[in-house]
């Protein structure tokens, strides 16, 4: 049988204290009561990273946070909750309070028509340094989610959303995941290419820096699609605070249970590193990235064969773009309609752009795909410094030029290359 | 002769604790060159002989990866390293007068360590914070929105 459902219960000093470990028996009691033992993963977490109202239960798939909670609690959540999947609204923990240590973005969140954060939704809102900051806002829901389908059901939700790889060449990212699920193979591995290095892009730092769980929710729900087991995430050397932060999520995701054995009960193992890069652009080529992780010169392998055959030490190896891995656990948690509700029919979903240049407002901003240069210029960067507009650049400075006539084109894959131009990354 | 042979122990040990904490296998490299420049400012002859024995592999190719990596040198450095984004994006908002203006201070062409061994100035491609260019980064401390005037104030504070 199937584990459907995961509880944690906090277990650091102050929620044993209060019982944690009566908590964890009168759970394993009430379950056995229901035949939900089966069904229903059950674990004392060392630490839920917080005591404001501990002992914490977290239930998953749900990813609802109840506290404290008390033995007298935990049959009426048995029955509720796990027996009759209803909620217990009255027994969940109150809203903890985010500390929105991340402010890099100024918060202006819904005072554009156009803006629809999907990859952003966390950055700049959540405390990127505290998992339960994550979680509190549908974190590590999705992966539940993924682990109740079969991974053939996952690769076709990914395939449906209609979602291309957003690391330049706009590769249907469903489909790179079927190629490496169906090579055979004892060992497989799943990458994060997080090398941006393309001057004037720095999207992929502000996801790594604001969301890291994301990335790694992300990466695990990929590796259970494909059958991999051990990841990397190849972090450009000069970005020092996405490392840190990155590494501070793994520790956090691994204390919580979320990377290691066996996760959620299900037959899904994983463990991840960071790879910080030694500074060579190159190595944003995928396979130069691969010779860099195995400690050699990063110089592009001649292709095929492909990484999703013949990738990392030999093994079929599934490398996606920050950005991209940041499109899962929202696509898996709305579904692929919603996804395809955003952008064009050809590139669902939004783009994550930096604005730069001889206008009056730069930044970085999340948009449906599609929208035209002259949107961009005119609504978000807010008009030109001076003079009219002339030209852009795409995806960094290996993109493509993009001349005043072309401002009305819509920008997605699509539409650039039927003009002979890149979107780039 | 000495002294310096008792430096030479004390580096040698130092690598060979740097290998025991990251690895000896051949994807541990990268990072054990990253820990041994971070730590002696460079990788040393001594050093690639010693990696050579401890990781079993010939010194050639040790040296081969050193030198393809802009974050690796083989070459001593000075004792702060000045990287400076000479990327487009950082280059239209003025990162050209402040780079003439820093390499006056310095007196350093890119790639030069000043004669008392103090500073080393390198450029670098983006840095990933164009948002507030002209970039300077000096050791890991990041300056922004730098402009020609403030180059000698940002150089003081490292005396
Ligand atoms: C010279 C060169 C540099 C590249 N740099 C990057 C990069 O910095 N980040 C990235 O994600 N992909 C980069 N790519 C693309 C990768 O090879 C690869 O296609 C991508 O990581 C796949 O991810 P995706 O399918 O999610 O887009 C680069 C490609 C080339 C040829
Ligand atoms: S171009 Fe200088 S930091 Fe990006």
């Amino acid at each position: 049988m199937t584990v459907r459902s995961m509880i944690l219960i906090s277990n650091d000093p102050e929620s044993r204290i209060r019982g944690s470990e009566k908590l964890f028996s009168e759970f394993q009691q009430q379950l056995a009561h229901y035949d939900l033992a089966d069904e229903v993963s059950l674990t004392l977490a060392t630490d839920l990273g917080s005591s404001y109202a501990s002992p914490l239960v977290i239930v998953y798939p749900e990813a609802v946070i109840y506290g404290p909670i008390t033995v007298a609690d935990v049959p009426y959540i048995v029955k509720e909750h796990l027996y009759k999947g209803r909620i217990v609204d009255e027994k969940r923990a109150p809203v903890h309070e985010l500390s929105g240590k991340v402010a890099w973005l100024s918060a202006r969140e819904g005072t554009l028509p156009a803006e629809n954060r999907v990859v952003l939704k966390n950055v700049g809102v959540i405390d990127a340094e505290d998992i339960e900051d994550y979680i509190a806002n549908e974190g590590y829901q999705a992966l539940g989610m993924a682990l109740e389908m079969s991974p053939d059901e996952l690769i076709d939700l990914i395939k449906a959303s209609g979602l291309l790889g957003r690391g330049g060449a706009g590769f249907p990212a469903g489909l790179k995941w079927s190629f490496v699920k169906n090579t055979d193979s004892d060992k497989k591995y799943v990458i994060c290419n997080a090398d941006e290095s393309e001057p004037g892009t720095f999207k992929d730092r502000v996801v790594l820096e604001g969301d890291p769980h994301a990335i790694l929710e992300a990466m695990l729900i990929s590796a259970y699609a494909v059958g991999a087991d051990e990841g990397y995430i190849y972090i450009r050397g000069e970005y020092q605070l996405a490392i840190e932060r990155m590494e501070t999520a793994i520790q956090q995701a691994e204390q919580y249970g979320f990377l290691g054995e066996n996760i959620f009960g299900s037959e899904l193992s994983f463990k991840v590193h960071v790879h910080a890069g030694a500074g060579a652009y190159i190595c944003g080529e995928e396979t130069a990235l691969i010779e860099s992780i195995e400690g050699k010169r990063g110089e592009p392998r001649n292709r095929p064969p492909y990484p999703t055959t013949f990738g990392l030490w030999g093994k079929p190896t599934l490398i996606n773009n920050v950005e991209t891995f940041a499109n899962i656990p929202p696509i898996i948690r709305n579904g692929s309609d919603w996804y395809r509700s955003l952008g064009t029919a050809s590139s669902p979903g939004t783009k994550v752009y930096t604005i730069l240049g001889n206008v009056n407002v730069t930044e970085l901003i999340e948009v449906p795909m599609g929208i035209t240069l002259r949107e961009v210029i005119t609504i978000y960067a807010k008009g030109m410094k001076s003079g009219s507009f002339k030209m852009a650049q795409t995806g960094g400075s290996s993109g493509s030029i993009i001349p005043a006539s072309l401002q009305d084109t819509p920008m997605d894959f699509d539409s650039y290359n039927k003009t002979g131009v890149s979107l780039g990354s | 002769m000495v002294s310096d042979q008792i430096k030479e122990t004390e580096q040698l040990e130092d690598i060979r604790e740097i290998v025991e904490k990251i690895g000896s296998t051949r994807a541990d490299l990268i990072p054990v060159l990253q820990e041994i420049t971070n730590k002696f400012g460079y990788i040393s002859q001594l050093a690639i002989k010693e990696l050579s024995d401890l990781m079993s592999l010939p010194t050639k190719e040790i040296l081969s990866v050193a030198t393809f990596y802009r974050m690796l040198s083989t070459q001593p450095r000075g004792e702060h390293i000045i990287q400076f984004c000479e990327s487009a994006p950082c280059h239209v908002v003025g990162g050209r007068e402040v780079f003439s203006a820093l390499q006056d201070a310095l007196g350093l062409e890119p790639g030069q360590t000043s004669a008392d061994n103090k500073w080393t100035l390198l450029t670098t491609s983006c840095l990933g914070v164009c948002g507030i260019g002209p970039v300077i980064l000096v050791d890991t401390d990041m300056y922004g929105n730098v402009t020609s005037d403030q180059v000698k104030n940002i150089l003081s504070r490292y005396d």
